[in-house]
């Protein structure tokens, strides 16, 4: 362990260690930085709630956490529950069976907060779409602020659509429209 | 003493029904087949339904050949399996729920899949409006000073939905039950009259973790009802993303197991490992995940020589870092006090369930369907199915690792072997029946369909090995702490998605 723990301060950051995706995640990095400290102070809070994915977003997610991405470095983390959240990270189409639960998760979240749909699934359904057991998209139970499209979407693209919440001039719920990314 | 021909001769064979014989049975032999899966002289590989009958698919142990068993359901009503074994139960009472055949003599008769708000009932049978199942009356345990703790469906981290109701006295756990379900989304009503290629995606978005083991396996159930092969290549390819596939989370569940008995270090290691694997994969085949990368007849995008270096690469890679990994963890005793003797899964359990994947071989059932029913190219590869008696979480994480030696031994062996030629050929629209079972990450995964004339899927069941997984976690945790739930349900990484379909 010890050796490991050496060669951690020895070597340089993964980050670094990748100079071509890193180079673009530096800039969003900046970015990111200055629209966090504008909204919320320093940070933002995260609750990842699955509402019927294939599980294929939630990997991804998980991703956003190894030490390439690094999310925390912005100033992001996921907290363990909706009462600690400023954001509600949404996958799946939504199925009946997790409407409820996605409706109490909403509602035990603290305003302000943002709601952003993860996937092609969550935006209408996707390939679910049609389903006697789905809602069709997270749109379909509650107001989406942000979509991120993809399946499952890049562990890179999920960075940006954060940094484009924060850096959306007005909420855009008020107006009643989600941003697709 | 070959009882299953036995059976299968008292039975109508469906000449459409390939590679496995398919056989329709009356009540008297499905009964005479359930003693069988009872004595256990056969596993149940998978039981499901049709609007007018039930099929099952079974392995005689003795012989390791499999056939499919089916039986007509006249009033809407079948002889129940799970009557005389348990393993079964779960999938009746999904079966009572998607078509309403009801298991006669059954005796756990409530809804399972169907929570009560799907506005319909019996959707893939009698499909008519209605609230369906209401309430769910949990199992009782009674008994001095004992309290329940209910967890879910939505967990603290980032996982799938589930609720757990514990039974516990003090710290220790005396019964677990799992209520599942929330992320069924109806995948089976959605294959019928489905084309290939939208069925390919559906069949490789059940469980985004096995994407590419459920895309084999449905592309081989296809191609077996439609008699057909995929080209030489297209086998090596598709086994090269199915290693990389098991790489890559075989990494991330070591990390994970290792996360929480709160030994993050590990964990920020193997990830790190993990996302090497996932650029791979997405420098060679433009997804992370691989997914839609196998489809029927073949493979839709091909090695190209960039790739080869790139996964040699990695290969090294690997092999320079995890090692040390592994040697971290064995001689890290704050981790050990936790893995070794925690949630034990008995062998004759894991040996009745017909447990597959890490959860059986770390329990002595030497299953591997890359073994027993080698399909290409692993009939020409050479491999260990490492397995081990032991049961416990030490156990699961050691077969994940000696899992990832073997799969680098294969993907070596693959790019040695690689052949020239062709990736994909077309399909011949062609009516019959197909079944195929494929070794994912997590397990043996069984799809069964039916196609028409025209080449369209009218029926598909997807089954995943979680369906006889999730059964035995309860069965693991029991005697032990609360606090270990957690790392004994992550060294067992049961698929909710893949289970509730």
């Amino acid at each position: 362990m010890r050796r490991l723990l050496f060669q951690g301060l020895v070597r340089p950051p993964l980050t670094e260690a990748k100079p071509k995706l890193d180079d673009e995640m530096k800039v969003l990095a900046a970015r990111l930085n200055q629209a966090a400290q504008r909204r919320l102070g320093r940070s933002l809070s995260i609750r990842e709630v699955d509402a019927g994915s294939c599980n294929g977003c939630e990997l991804e997610i998980h991703a956003l956490n190894n030490a390439f991405y690094d999310l925390e470095r912005f100033g992001l983390h996921f907290v363990a529950s909706p009462r600690h959240a400023d954001v509600l990270l949404v996958t799946g189409p939504v199925t009946k069976n997790m409407r409820e639960a996605l409706e109490r998760t909403y509602n035990a979240t603290p305003s302000p907060k943002w709601v952003v749909a993860v996937g092609d699934c969550a935006f209408d359904g996707g390939i679910f779409a049609g389903s006697y057991a789905v809602e069709g998209g997270v749109g379909a139970v509650l107001t989406v602020d942000l979509h991120i499209k993809g399946c499952p979407p890049r562990p890179i693209d999920l960075l940006k659509g954060l940094l484009a919440l924060m850096e959306a001039p007005t909420k855009p719920a008020v107006e009643g429209k989600t941003a697709v990314l | 003493m070959a009882a299953l021909n036995d059976i299968l001769a008292n039975g109508r064979i469906v000449a459409a029904h390939r590679p496995w014989p398919r056989a329709i049975v009356d009540a008297a032999t499905w009964q005479a087949a359930i003693m069988h899966l009872h004595q256990g002289s056969w596993t149940l590989s998978g039981l499901w339904g049709e609007p007018d009958c039930v099929h099952m698919a079974v392995c005689e142990s003795e012989t390791n050949q499999f056939a499919v068993l089916s039986v007509e359901s006249p009033n809407g009503r079948f002889p129940s399996v799970g009557q005389a074994h348990p393993p079964a139960i779960r999938l009746e009472r999904a079966i009572t729920d998607l078509f309403g055949l009801i298991p006669e003599g059954a005796n756990d008769t409530r809804p399972w899949l169907d929570h009560g708000r799907w506005g319909v009932r019996a959707p893939l049978g009698a499909n008519q409006p209605g609230p369906g199942a209401a309430g769910y009356e949990f199992l009782p345990a009674e008994g001095e000073s004992l309290h329940q703790i209910a967890v879910g469906p939505v967990h603290a981290g980032i996982i799938e939905p589930g609720h757990f109701r514990f039974t516990a006295n003090g710290e220790a756990v005396v019964r677990l039950e799992e209520r599942l379900g929330y992320v069924h989304k109806g995948i089976e009503s959605l294959m019928a009259g489905a084309d290939l290629e939208r069925a390919a995606k559906l069949a490789g978005r059940v469980s985004g973790d096995s994407t590419v083991a459920y895309a084999l396996a449905f592309a081989r159930a296809v191609e077996a009802a439609a008699q057909i092969e995929a080209p030489p290549r297209a086998h090596y390819v598709r086994a090269l993303l199915a290693e990389l596939e098991r790489l890559a989370n075989h990494f991330g569940d070591v990390g994970a197991i290792c996360n929480d008995a709160s030994f993050s270090m590990l964990q920020a290691h193997c990830a790190v490992l993990r996302e090497h694997v996932l650029r791979t994969a997405d420098a060679c085949f433009s997804h992370r995940l691989m997914r839609d990368c196998i489809v029927p007849a073949g493979v839709a995008t091909d090695l190209q020589p960039e790739g080869i270096a790139a996964i040699r690469a990695l290969i090294d890679k690997v092999r320079q870092t995890f090692p040390a990994l592994v040697r971290l963890y064995e001689n890290t005793a704050s981790l050990q006090d936790r893995t070794v003797t925690s949630g034990i899964l008995k062998p004759a359990l894991a040996q009745q369930f017909g447990a597959g994947g890490y959860v059986g071989r770390a329990s002595g059932r030497a299953f591997d369907a890359r073994r027993a029913l080698p399909y290409p190219p692993y009939d020409k590869l050479r491999f260990d199915v490492p397995v081990l008696a032991e049961g416990d979480v030490n156990a699961r994480v050691w077969i994940r690792i000696r899992e990832v030696d073997q799969s680098l031994l294969l993907i070596e062996q693959i790019l040695a072997q690689l052949p020239d030629g062709p990736v994909r050929i077309d399909i011949p629209a062609r009516s019959g029946e197909g079944v195929a079972m494929v070794e994912g990450f997590r397990g043996d995964i069984l799809v069964w369909l039916r196609l028409d004339e025209t080449g369209r899927v009218t029926h598909c069941h997807l089954r995943d090995p979680s369906w006889f997984h999730w059964p035995l976690l309860e069965a693991a945790i029991e005697g032990n702490i609360v606090a270990d739930f957690p790392l004994c349900n992550k060294s067992f990484n049961c698929s909710y998605s893949g289970h509730d379909l």
